[in-house]
Protein backbone atom coordinates (compact mmCIF):
# COMPACT_ATOMS: atom_id res chain seq x y z
CA UNK A 1 0.00 0.00 0.00
CA UNK A 2 1.17 3.59 -0.41
CA UNK A 3 1.84 5.20 2.27
CA UNK A 4 1.24 9.52 2.35
CA UNK A 5 3.99 11.14 4.29
CA UNK A 6 2.83 13.86 6.83
CA UNK A 7 6.05 15.47 6.64
CA UNK A 8 6.78 18.22 4.11
CA UNK A 9 9.05 16.88 1.77
CA UNK A 10 12.18 19.08 0.63
CA UNK A 11 12.52 20.64 -2.68
CA UNK A 12 15.44 21.52 -4.63
CA UNK A 13 15.64 25.44 -5.64
CA UNK A 14 17.62 28.33 -5.87
CA UNK A 15 17.84 31.33 -3.79
CA UNK A 16 17.07 34.54 -6.09
CA UNK A 17 18.95 37.19 -3.98
CA UNK A 18 17.37 40.19 -6.60
CA UNK A 19 13.63 39.58 -5.45
CA UNK A 20 14.82 38.79 -1.81
CA UNK A 21 14.75 40.83 1.11
CA UNK A 22 17.74 40.53 3.84
CA UNK A 23 15.56 41.31 6.08
CA UNK A 24 15.09 38.35 9.05
CA UNK A 25 12.57 35.60 8.11
CA UNK A 26 10.09 35.06 10.33
CA UNK A 27 10.40 31.39 12.26
CA UNK A 28 8.88 27.86 10.71
CA UNK A 29 6.08 27.63 14.07
CA UNK A 30 5.33 31.51 13.34
CA UNK A 31 4.58 31.03 9.28
CA UNK A 32 3.26 27.61 9.80
CA UNK A 33 0.89 28.44 13.32
CA UNK A 34 -0.26 31.80 12.68
CA UNK A 35 -2.30 31.80 9.91
CA UNK A 36 -5.80 33.36 7.71
CA UNK A 37 -7.68 30.70 5.72
CA UNK A 38 -11.15 30.69 6.49
CA UNK A 39 -10.95 27.43 4.97
CA UNK A 40 -10.47 26.28 7.89
CA UNK A 41 -11.64 27.89 10.46
CA UNK A 42 -11.39 31.89 11.18
CA UNK A 43 -9.51 31.48 14.10
CA UNK A 44 -5.67 32.16 13.37
CA UNK A 45 -4.76 28.33 15.44
CA UNK A 46 -7.67 26.63 13.04
CA UNK A 47 -5.77 26.32 9.66
CA UNK A 48 -3.05 24.78 11.59
CA UNK A 49 -5.36 22.23 13.65
CA UNK A 50 -7.63 21.68 10.70
CA UNK A 51 -5.99 21.59 7.65
CA UNK A 52 -4.83 18.04 8.20
CA UNK A 53 -7.76 16.73 6.54
CA UNK A 54 -6.74 18.22 2.83
CA UNK A 55 -5.67 15.85 0.74
CA UNK A 56 -3.39 17.89 -1.72
CA UNK A 57 -2.30 14.60 -4.06
CA UNK A 58 -3.88 13.92 -6.60
CA UNK A 59 -4.42 17.38 -7.25
CA UNK A 60 -6.01 19.15 -10.72
CA UNK A 61 -5.86 22.53 -11.84
CA UNK A 62 -8.52 23.45 -14.21
CA UNK A 63 -6.60 26.33 -16.77
CA UNK A 64 -9.67 27.89 -19.34
CA UNK A 65 -10.99 30.83 -20.99
CA UNK A 66 -9.37 33.47 -22.98
CA UNK A 67 -6.34 31.18 -23.48
CA UNK A 68 -4.77 29.24 -26.47
CA UNK A 69 -4.33 26.39 -24.59
CA UNK A 70 -6.72 25.45 -21.62
CA UNK A 71 -7.25 22.04 -20.08
CA UNK A 72 -7.51 19.90 -17.02
CA UNK A 73 -4.27 18.99 -15.48
CA UNK A 74 -2.54 17.03 -12.93
CA UNK A 75 -0.21 19.32 -10.65
CA UNK A 76 2.72 17.68 -11.94
CA UNK A 77 1.94 18.16 -15.35
CA UNK A 78 1.31 22.02 -14.36
CA UNK A 79 5.10 22.40 -12.30
CA UNK A 80 7.01 20.08 -14.63
CA UNK A 81 8.42 22.80 -17.03
CA UNK A 82 9.36 25.73 -14.10
CA UNK A 83 12.47 25.32 -12.02
CA UNK A 84 12.20 25.99 -8.74
CA UNK A 85 13.29 29.15 -6.45
CA UNK A 86 13.47 30.98 -2.92
CA UNK A 87 11.97 34.13 -3.08
CA UNK A 88 12.12 35.72 1.05
CA UNK A 89 9.49 38.27 0.80
CA UNK A 90 7.49 40.44 2.89
CA UNK A 91 3.87 39.65 3.41
CA UNK A 92 1.28 42.11 5.16
CA UNK A 93 -1.82 41.03 6.19
CA UNK A 94 -4.96 43.86 5.99
CA UNK A 95 -4.90 43.73 9.23
CA UNK A 96 -1.97 45.34 9.86
CA UNK A 97 0.11 42.22 10.93
CA UNK A 98 3.51 41.41 8.78
CA UNK A 99 5.77 38.70 8.22
CA UNK A 100 8.98 37.51 6.07
CA UNK A 101 8.41 34.43 4.67
CA UNK A 102 11.27 32.19 2.64
CA UNK A 103 8.80 31.38 -0.30
CA UNK A 104 9.71 28.09 -3.20
CA UNK A 105 8.38 28.87 -6.31
CA UNK A 106 8.35 30.55 -9.58
CA UNK A 107 6.92 33.35 -11.66
CA UNK A 108 3.40 33.39 -12.32
CA UNK A 109 4.43 35.04 -15.16
CA UNK A 110 5.84 31.73 -17.09
CA UNK A 111 3.24 29.58 -15.97
CA UNK A 112 0.82 32.25 -17.59
CA UNK A 113 2.48 32.26 -21.36
CA UNK A 114 2.57 28.99 -21.34
CA UNK A 115 -1.24 28.60 -21.68
CA UNK A 116 -1.28 31.80 -24.58
CA UNK A 117 -3.64 34.30 -22.92
CA UNK A 118 -6.10 35.72 -25.76
CA UNK A 119 -5.82 38.93 -26.72
CA UNK A 120 -9.41 39.44 -25.26
CA UNK A 121 -8.00 38.28 -21.64
CA UNK A 122 -7.73 41.45 -19.56
CA UNK A 123 -7.27 39.58 -15.76
CA UNK A 124 -6.70 36.09 -14.24
CA UNK A 125 -9.08 34.76 -12.36
CA UNK A 126 -8.21 31.99 -9.37
CA UNK A 127 -10.52 29.63 -7.56
CA UNK A 128 -9.33 27.92 -4.08
CA UNK A 129 -11.05 24.49 -3.84
CA UNK A 130 -14.41 23.81 -2.67
CA UNK A 131 -15.33 20.99 -0.45
CA UNK A 132 -16.66 20.98 3.08
CA UNK A 133 -15.61 17.95 3.55
CA UNK A 134 -11.77 18.53 3.76
CA UNK A 135 -12.72 22.13 4.88
CA UNK A 136 -14.92 22.04 7.09
CA UNK A 137 -14.47 26.29 7.38
CA UNK A 138 -16.63 26.12 4.24
CA UNK A 139 -20.05 24.41 6.04
CA UNK A 140 -20.30 28.31 7.44
CA UNK A 141 -21.41 30.64 5.11
CA UNK A 142 -18.71 33.67 6.51
CA UNK A 143 -17.83 34.03 2.86
CA UNK A 144 -19.36 32.81 -0.31
CA UNK A 145 -17.51 29.74 -1.52
CA UNK A 146 -15.59 28.59 -3.27
CA UNK A 147 -12.59 31.51 -2.67
CA UNK A 148 -12.18 33.61 -5.60
CA UNK A 149 -9.26 36.33 -6.11
CA UNK A 150 -8.13 38.01 -9.37
CA UNK A 151 -5.13 39.86 -10.77
CA UNK A 152 -5.02 42.20 -14.14
CA UNK A 153 -2.84 40.80 -16.58
CA UNK A 154 -0.23 43.09 -16.67
CA UNK A 155 0.03 42.68 -12.53
CA UNK A 156 0.17 38.79 -13.38
CA UNK A 157 3.11 39.46 -15.33
CA UNK A 158 5.32 41.25 -13.11
CA UNK A 159 8.12 39.59 -12.20
CA UNK A 160 7.52 39.59 -8.69
CA UNK A 161 3.94 37.53 -8.42
CA UNK A 162 4.92 33.91 -8.03
CA UNK A 163 3.33 30.46 -7.62
CA UNK A 164 4.42 29.15 -4.19
CA UNK A 165 4.80 25.38 -3.45
CA UNK A 166 6.89 25.74 -0.73
CA UNK A 167 8.35 27.52 2.03
CA UNK A 168 11.76 27.36 4.46
CA UNK A 169 12.89 24.74 1.26
CA UNK A 170 9.80 22.38 1.72
CA UNK A 171 6.90 21.55 0.66
CA UNK A 172 3.57 23.97 1.88
CA UNK A 173 1.88 22.92 4.75
CA UNK A 174 -1.41 22.97 4.26
CA UNK A 175 -2.07 25.78 6.17
CA UNK A 176 0.05 27.57 3.91
CA UNK A 177 -2.12 27.06 1.29
CA UNK A 178 -0.60 23.34 -0.34
CA UNK A 179 -0.57 22.33 -2.81
CA UNK A 180 0.16 25.66 -4.91
CA UNK A 181 -1.07 29.27 -4.03
CA UNK A 182 -0.61 32.96 -5.21
CA UNK A 183 2.12 35.38 -3.36
CA UNK A 184 1.90 38.58 -4.30
CA UNK A 185 3.79 40.62 -1.89
CA UNK A 186 2.76 44.00 -2.67
CA UNK A 187 -0.77 43.40 -1.98
CA UNK A 188 -2.43 42.54 1.34
CA UNK A 189 -2.73 38.89 2.28
CA UNK A 190 -6.08 38.33 1.22
CA UNK A 191 -4.68 38.63 -2.11
CA UNK A 192 -2.30 35.66 -2.52
CA UNK A 193 -5.11 32.50 -2.74
CA UNK A 194 -4.27 29.19 -1.53
CA UNK A 195 -5.19 25.80 -2.94
CA UNK A 196 -5.68 26.74 -6.23
CA UNK A 197 -8.05 24.80 -8.47
CA UNK A 198 -8.64 26.77 -11.27
CA UNK A 199 -6.87 29.19 -13.36
CA UNK A 200 -9.12 31.18 -15.34
CA UNK A 201 -8.10 34.07 -17.78
CA UNK A 202 -11.05 36.75 -18.22
CA UNK A 203 -11.93 39.70 -19.93
CA UNK A 204 -14.27 41.25 -17.21
CA UNK A 205 -12.76 42.07 -13.95
CA UNK A 206 -13.17 38.69 -11.45
CA UNK A 207 -15.70 39.31 -8.98
CA UNK A 208 -13.24 38.42 -5.82
CA UNK A 209 -14.33 37.33 -2.41
CA UNK A 210 -13.35 40.01 0.02
CA UNK A 211 -14.78 42.70 -2.43
CA UNK A 212 -17.77 40.77 -2.75
CA UNK A 213 -18.28 40.13 1.09
CA UNK A 214 -18.06 43.89 2.26
CA UNK A 215 -16.96 46.15 -1.32
CA UNK A 216 -16.43 49.23 1.68
CA UNK A 217 -13.54 47.71 2.76
CA UNK A 218 -11.87 45.66 0.25
CA UNK A 219 -11.07 46.42 -3.12
CA UNK A 220 -10.01 44.39 -6.42
CA UNK A 221 -6.17 45.71 -5.94
CA UNK A 222 -5.71 45.83 -2.36
CA UNK A 223 -2.40 47.19 -3.48
CA UNK A 224 -0.32 47.79 0.30
CA UNK A 225 -1.20 51.55 1.04
CA UNK A 226 -0.37 53.45 4.42
CA UNK A 227 -2.25 56.47 3.33
CA UNK A 228 -5.73 54.15 2.63
CA UNK A 229 -7.35 53.09 6.06
CA UNK A 230 -9.20 50.21 5.95
CA UNK A 231 -12.56 51.83 7.05
CA UNK A 232 -12.21 49.73 10.64
CA UNK A 233 -8.33 50.70 11.48
CA UNK A 234 -5.31 52.33 10.03
CA UNK A 235 -3.11 51.01 7.86
CA UNK A 236 -0.35 53.60 8.45
CA UNK A 237 1.89 51.34 10.82
CA UNK A 238 1.84 47.17 10.96
CA UNK A 239 3.00 44.93 14.06
CA UNK A 240 6.02 42.61 12.56
CA UNK A 241 5.26 38.69 14.03
CA UNK A 242 7.99 37.77 16.18
CA UNK A 243 9.32 41.11 16.60
CA UNK A 244 12.05 41.32 19.47
CA UNK A 245 10.31 43.60 21.51
CA UNK A 246 6.55 42.35 20.83
CA UNK A 247 4.98 45.87 21.31
CA UNK A 248 6.43 47.69 18.58
CA UNK A 249 5.02 48.89 15.58
CA UNK A 250 6.83 50.07 12.34
CA UNK A 251 5.56 52.36 9.36
CA UNK A 252 4.05 50.63 6.53
CA UNK A 253 5.71 50.62 2.68
CA UNK A 254 3.56 52.24 0.19
CA UNK A 255 3.36 48.67 -2.31
CA UNK A 256 5.01 46.75 0.93
CA UNK A 257 8.19 48.43 0.05
CA UNK A 258 8.26 47.12 -3.72
CA UNK A 259 7.13 50.35 -4.84
CA UNK A 260 10.24 50.62 -7.18
CA UNK A 261 9.16 47.60 -8.89
CA UNK A 262 5.47 48.22 -8.93
CA UNK A 263 4.21 51.56 -8.87
CA UNK A 264 4.70 51.56 -12.50
CA UNK A 265 1.29 49.37 -12.84
CA UNK A 266 -0.76 51.77 -11.67
CA UNK A 267 0.49 55.27 -12.85
CA UNK A 268 -2.63 57.62 -13.56
CA UNK A 269 -5.04 55.05 -11.13
CA UNK A 270 -6.86 57.07 -8.46
CA UNK A 271 -5.46 54.59 -5.68
CA UNK A 272 -7.77 56.08 -3.35
CA UNK A 273 -10.90 55.33 -5.25
CA UNK A 274 -9.15 51.99 -6.45
CA UNK A 275 -8.07 51.00 -3.00
CA UNK B 1 -20.45 29.70 53.84
CA UNK B 2 -21.07 31.70 50.63
CA UNK B 3 -19.17 34.87 52.33
CA UNK B 4 -16.90 32.85 53.30
CA UNK B 5 -16.03 30.05 50.88
CA UNK B 6 -17.61 30.69 47.18
CA UNK B 7 -16.47 34.90 47.13
CA UNK B 8 -12.85 34.03 47.45
CA UNK B 9 -12.76 30.94 45.34
CA UNK B 10 -15.44 33.41 42.33
CA UNK B 11 -13.10 35.89 43.17
CA UNK B 12 -10.02 33.66 42.20
CA UNK B 13 -11.48 32.67 39.10
CA UNK B 14 -11.97 35.65 37.43
CA UNK B 15 -8.64 36.33 38.42
CA UNK B 16 -7.57 33.65 36.29
CA UNK B 17 -7.54 35.15 32.28
CA UNK B 18 -5.57 37.94 33.78
CA UNK B 19 -3.12 35.86 35.25
CA UNK B 20 -2.34 33.82 32.63
CA UNK B 21 -1.89 37.02 30.64
CA UNK B 22 0.50 38.38 33.29
CA UNK B 23 2.07 35.20 33.41
CA UNK B 24 2.98 34.93 29.51
CA UNK B 25 3.56 38.70 29.29
CA UNK B 26 6.10 37.96 32.14
CA UNK B 27 7.55 34.35 30.24
CA UNK B 28 8.04 36.79 26.75
CA UNK B 29 9.67 39.58 28.39
CA UNK B 30 12.16 37.40 30.01
CA UNK B 31 13.26 35.51 26.92
CA UNK B 32 11.30 32.41 27.59
CA UNK B 33 9.07 31.96 24.74
CA UNK B 34 8.73 28.12 24.64
CA UNK B 35 6.48 28.20 27.83
CA UNK B 36 2.86 27.52 28.21
CA UNK B 37 1.89 30.46 28.69
CA UNK B 38 4.10 32.53 26.54
CA UNK B 39 3.23 29.94 24.09
CA UNK B 40 -0.87 30.44 24.95
CA UNK B 41 -0.43 34.09 23.29
CA UNK B 42 0.77 32.75 20.14
CA UNK B 43 2.37 34.70 17.29
CA UNK B 44 0.79 37.71 17.63
CA UNK B 45 0.44 38.43 21.34
CA UNK B 46 -0.55 41.92 21.50
CA UNK B 47 -4.22 40.87 19.81
CA UNK B 48 -4.23 38.07 22.02
CA UNK B 49 -3.97 40.00 24.58
CA UNK B 50 -6.28 42.67 23.22
CA UNK B 51 -9.18 39.94 22.54
CA UNK B 52 -8.70 37.94 25.78
CA UNK B 53 -9.22 41.04 27.87
CA UNK B 54 -12.35 42.20 25.93
CA UNK B 55 -14.23 38.93 25.69
CA UNK B 56 -13.53 38.39 29.34
CA UNK B 57 -15.08 41.98 30.28
CA UNK B 58 -17.69 41.31 27.78
CA UNK B 59 -18.26 37.65 29.52
CA UNK B 60 -18.27 39.05 33.04
CA UNK B 61 -20.52 42.28 31.83
CA UNK B 62 -23.45 39.68 30.81
CA UNK B 63 -22.67 37.42 33.93
CA UNK B 64 -23.42 40.00 36.09
CA UNK B 65 -26.84 40.62 34.46
CA UNK B 66 -27.23 37.24 34.56
CA UNK B 67 -27.69 37.33 38.72
CA UNK B 68 -31.32 38.69 39.22
CA UNK B 69 -32.43 36.67 36.17
CA UNK B 70 -30.84 33.32 37.84
CA UNK B 71 -31.78 34.47 41.39
CA UNK B 72 -35.55 34.51 40.49
CA UNK B 73 -35.12 31.56 38.33
CA UNK B 74 -33.17 29.04 40.33
CA UNK B 75 -34.43 30.99 43.57
CA UNK B 76 -31.27 30.91 45.11
CA UNK B 77 -31.20 34.87 46.38
CA UNK B 78 -27.75 34.16 47.83
CA UNK B 79 -26.68 34.77 44.73
CA UNK B 80 -26.87 39.09 44.99
CA UNK B 81 -24.05 38.64 47.07
CA UNK B 82 -21.60 37.74 43.65
CA UNK B 83 -23.42 40.64 41.74
CA UNK B 84 -20.70 43.70 42.74
CA UNK B 85 -17.73 41.82 42.47
CA UNK B 86 -18.86 40.02 38.76
CA UNK B 87 -19.61 43.75 37.86
CA UNK B 88 -16.37 45.31 39.28
CA UNK B 89 -14.49 42.66 37.04
CA UNK B 90 -16.11 43.33 34.22
CA UNK B 91 -15.13 46.69 34.56
CA UNK B 92 -11.25 46.06 35.68
CA UNK B 93 -11.26 43.86 32.52
CA UNK B 94 -12.72 46.49 30.21
CA UNK B 95 -10.70 49.02 31.60
CA UNK B 96 -7.55 47.05 31.10
CA UNK B 97 -8.83 46.06 27.45
CA UNK B 98 -9.04 49.85 26.76
CA UNK B 99 -5.78 51.12 28.02
CA UNK B 100 -4.26 47.65 26.34
CA UNK B 101 -5.56 49.56 23.16
CA UNK B 102 -4.33 52.99 24.33
CA UNK B 103 -0.78 52.22 26.00
CA UNK B 104 0.41 49.51 24.00
CA UNK B 105 -2.26 49.02 20.87
CA UNK B 106 -2.06 52.74 19.17
CA UNK B 107 1.36 53.61 21.79
CA UNK B 108 0.54 56.58 22.90
CA UNK B 109 -0.70 57.64 19.47
CA UNK B 110 -3.26 60.27 20.58
CA UNK B 111 -3.69 61.45 17.13
CA UNK B 112 -4.66 57.86 15.28
CA UNK B 113 -6.87 56.97 19.05
CA UNK B 114 -8.72 60.17 18.42
CA UNK B 115 -9.08 59.74 14.67
CA UNK B 116 -10.44 55.94 15.81
CA UNK B 117 -12.97 57.10 18.02
CA UNK B 118 -14.81 59.26 16.29
CA UNK B 119 -13.76 57.79 12.48
CA UNK B 120 -14.37 53.92 13.24
CA UNK B 121 -17.91 53.25 14.87
CA UNK B 122 -16.62 49.92 16.48
CA UNK B 123 -14.68 52.34 18.36
CA UNK B 124 -17.11 54.70 19.13
CA UNK B 125 -19.31 52.14 20.50
CA UNK B 126 -16.35 50.33 22.49
CA UNK B 127 -15.33 53.65 23.82
CA UNK B 128 -19.13 54.58 25.06
CA UNK B 129 -19.58 51.52 26.71
CA UNK B 130 -16.16 52.14 28.47
CA UNK B 131 -17.16 55.48 30.00
CA UNK B 132 -20.64 54.56 30.72
CA UNK B 133 -19.28 51.89 33.03
CA UNK B 134 -17.11 54.56 35.15
CA UNK B 135 -19.58 56.10 37.03
CA UNK B 136 -21.08 52.45 37.94
CA UNK B 137 -17.94 51.31 39.30
CA UNK B 138 -17.13 54.83 41.28
CA UNK B 139 -20.59 54.28 42.71
CA UNK B 140 -20.26 50.82 43.48
CA UNK B 141 -19.91 51.22 47.26
CA UNK B 142 -22.54 50.91 50.55
CA UNK B 143 -21.98 54.74 50.71
CA UNK B 144 -22.13 55.94 47.32
CA UNK B 145 -25.47 53.92 47.38
CA UNK B 146 -27.01 54.81 50.28
CA UNK B 147 -25.89 58.59 49.37
CA UNK B 148 -27.40 58.37 46.13
CA UNK B 149 -30.75 56.47 47.16
CA UNK B 150 -33.36 55.90 44.18
CA UNK B 151 -30.68 57.66 41.82
CA UNK B 152 -28.01 54.81 42.17
CA UNK B 153 -30.53 52.59 40.68
CA UNK B 154 -31.60 55.09 38.14
CA UNK B 155 -27.79 55.47 37.45
CA UNK B 156 -27.35 51.67 36.74
CA UNK B 157 -29.72 51.07 34.55
CA UNK B 158 -26.28 52.83 32.34
CA UNK B 159 -25.32 49.06 32.53
CA UNK B 160 -27.79 48.22 29.66
CA UNK B 161 -26.58 50.49 27.51
CA UNK B 162 -23.19 49.38 27.80
CA UNK B 163 -24.05 45.83 27.42
CA UNK B 164 -25.45 46.00 23.58
CA UNK B 165 -22.90 48.61 23.28
CA UNK B 166 -20.66 46.18 24.28
CA UNK B 167 -22.08 43.61 21.81
CA UNK B 168 -22.10 45.94 18.88
CA UNK B 169 -18.30 46.85 19.42
CA UNK B 170 -17.75 42.86 19.56
CA UNK B 171 -20.28 42.41 16.45
CA UNK B 172 -18.57 45.37 14.08
CA UNK B 173 -14.86 44.37 14.71
CA UNK B 174 -15.18 40.91 13.59
CA UNK B 175 -14.29 40.66 9.57
CA UNK B 176 -16.73 38.07 8.18
CA UNK B 177 -17.71 35.60 10.89
CA UNK B 178 -20.55 36.59 13.00
CA UNK B 179 -21.30 33.72 14.91
CA UNK B 180 -19.43 34.42 17.85
CA UNK B 181 -20.58 37.65 18.60
CA UNK B 182 -24.01 36.94 17.76
CA UNK B 183 -23.63 34.40 20.58
CA UNK B 184 -22.76 37.41 22.60
CA UNK B 185 -25.71 39.37 21.69
CA UNK B 186 -28.33 36.90 22.04
CA UNK B 187 -27.15 36.22 25.33
CA UNK B 188 -27.70 39.64 26.58
CA UNK B 189 -30.94 40.13 23.89
CA UNK B 190 -32.35 36.84 26.89
CA UNK B 191 -31.10 39.05 29.77
CA UNK B 192 -32.49 42.78 28.43
CA UNK B 193 -35.76 40.10 27.19
CA UNK B 194 -36.58 38.61 30.84
CA UNK B 195 -36.32 41.85 32.35
CA UNK B 196 -38.72 43.78 30.26
CA UNK B 197 -41.23 40.63 30.61
CA UNK B 198 -40.69 41.34 34.45
CA UNK B 199 -41.56 44.75 34.48
CA UNK B 200 -44.73 43.83 31.80
CA UNK B 201 -45.89 41.64 34.06
CA UNK B 202 -45.62 43.50 37.07
CA UNK B 203 -47.30 46.50 36.14
CA UNK B 204 -50.17 44.04 35.00
CA UNK B 205 -50.30 42.81 38.84
CA UNK B 206 -50.17 46.11 39.84
CA UNK B 207 -53.21 47.19 37.75
CA UNK B 208 -55.10 44.55 38.83
CA UNK B 209 -54.11 45.12 42.43
CA UNK B 210 -55.43 48.42 42.25
CA UNK B 211 -58.82 47.17 40.98
CA UNK B 212 -59.46 45.43 44.14
CA UNK B 213 -61.38 47.74 46.44
CA UNK B 214 -59.34 48.74 49.20
CA UNK B 215 -61.61 46.77 52.11
CA UNK B 216 -60.69 43.25 50.67
CA UNK B 217 -56.88 44.01 49.60
CA UNK B 218 -54.67 42.10 52.00
CA UNK B 219 -52.70 44.13 53.89
CA UNK B 220 -49.33 45.05 52.77
CA UNK B 221 -46.50 43.15 53.97
CA UNK B 222 -44.39 44.75 56.78
CA UNK B 223 -40.99 46.34 56.27
CA UNK B 224 -38.43 43.52 56.42
CA UNK B 225 -34.96 44.52 58.49
CA UNK B 226 -32.14 44.98 55.65
CA UNK B 227 -30.65 42.09 56.79
CA UNK B 228 -34.30 39.85 55.12
CA UNK B 229 -33.10 41.54 52.10
CA UNK B 230 -29.60 42.80 51.81
CA UNK B 231 -29.62 42.54 48.34
CA UNK B 232 -31.10 45.87 47.74
CA UNK B 233 -28.92 47.49 49.84
CA UNK B 234 -26.08 45.44 48.31
CA UNK B 235 -23.66 47.75 46.07
CA UNK B 236 -23.30 46.73 42.35
CA UNK B 237 -22.34 48.13 38.95
CA UNK B 238 -25.20 46.37 37.65
CA UNK B 239 -28.94 47.73 38.00
CA UNK B 240 -30.53 46.55 40.89
CA UNK B 241 -31.73 43.10 42.57
CA UNK B 242 -35.11 43.14 41.52
CA UNK B 243 -37.34 39.90 42.85
CA UNK B 244 -40.92 41.11 43.63
CA UNK B 245 -40.29 40.62 47.31
CA UNK B 246 -37.21 43.05 47.83
CA UNK B 247 -39.23 44.87 45.59
CA UNK B 248 -41.91 45.24 48.23
CA UNK B 249 -39.53 45.49 51.37
CA UNK B 250 -37.78 48.30 49.94
CA UNK B 251 -41.20 50.04 49.17
CA UNK B 252 -43.05 49.06 52.19
CA UNK B 253 -45.20 47.06 50.17
CA UNK B 254 -46.84 50.22 48.37
CA UNK B 255 -46.31 49.09 44.74
CA UNK B 256 -44.06 46.92 42.59
CA UNK B 257 -41.27 49.28 41.32
CA UNK B 258 -41.16 48.41 37.77
CA UNK B 259 -36.96 49.49 38.27
CA UNK B 260 -36.41 46.81 40.18
CA UNK B 261 -34.62 44.78 37.22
Amino acid sequence: MLTVSLVPRPLAFQRNARYSTPEKANSWAEVTGYNNFYEFGTGKEDPAQHAGRLRTRPWTVVVDDECAAPGRFALEDILKPHPLEERIYRLRCVEAWSMVIPWIGFALADLIRRFEPTSRAKYVEFTTLHDPKQMPGQRHDVLDWPYVEGLRLDEALHPLAILAIGLYGKELPNQNGAPLRLVVPWKYGFKSIKSIVRIRFTEAMPRTSWALSAPREYGFFANVNPEVDHPRWSQKTERRIGSSNFLARQPTLPFNGYGDEVAGLYRGMNLARHF
Amino acid sequence: MVRRYAKPVVFLLCLLPAAWLVAGIIALQSGDATSVAARALGANPVEKIQDTLGIWGLRLLLATLSVTPLRVLLGWPKLYLFRRMLGLFAFFYIAMHFLWYLFVDQAFDWVTLAADVVKRPYVTAGFTAFVLLVPLAATSTARAMRRLGRRWQRLHWLVYAAAVLGCVHFWWQVKADIREPALYAGIAALLLGWRVVQTQLRRRALRVASAIPASIRSPPPTVRSSTDSPSSHQPSIAASTGSPTDATATNSGSRWRSDQL
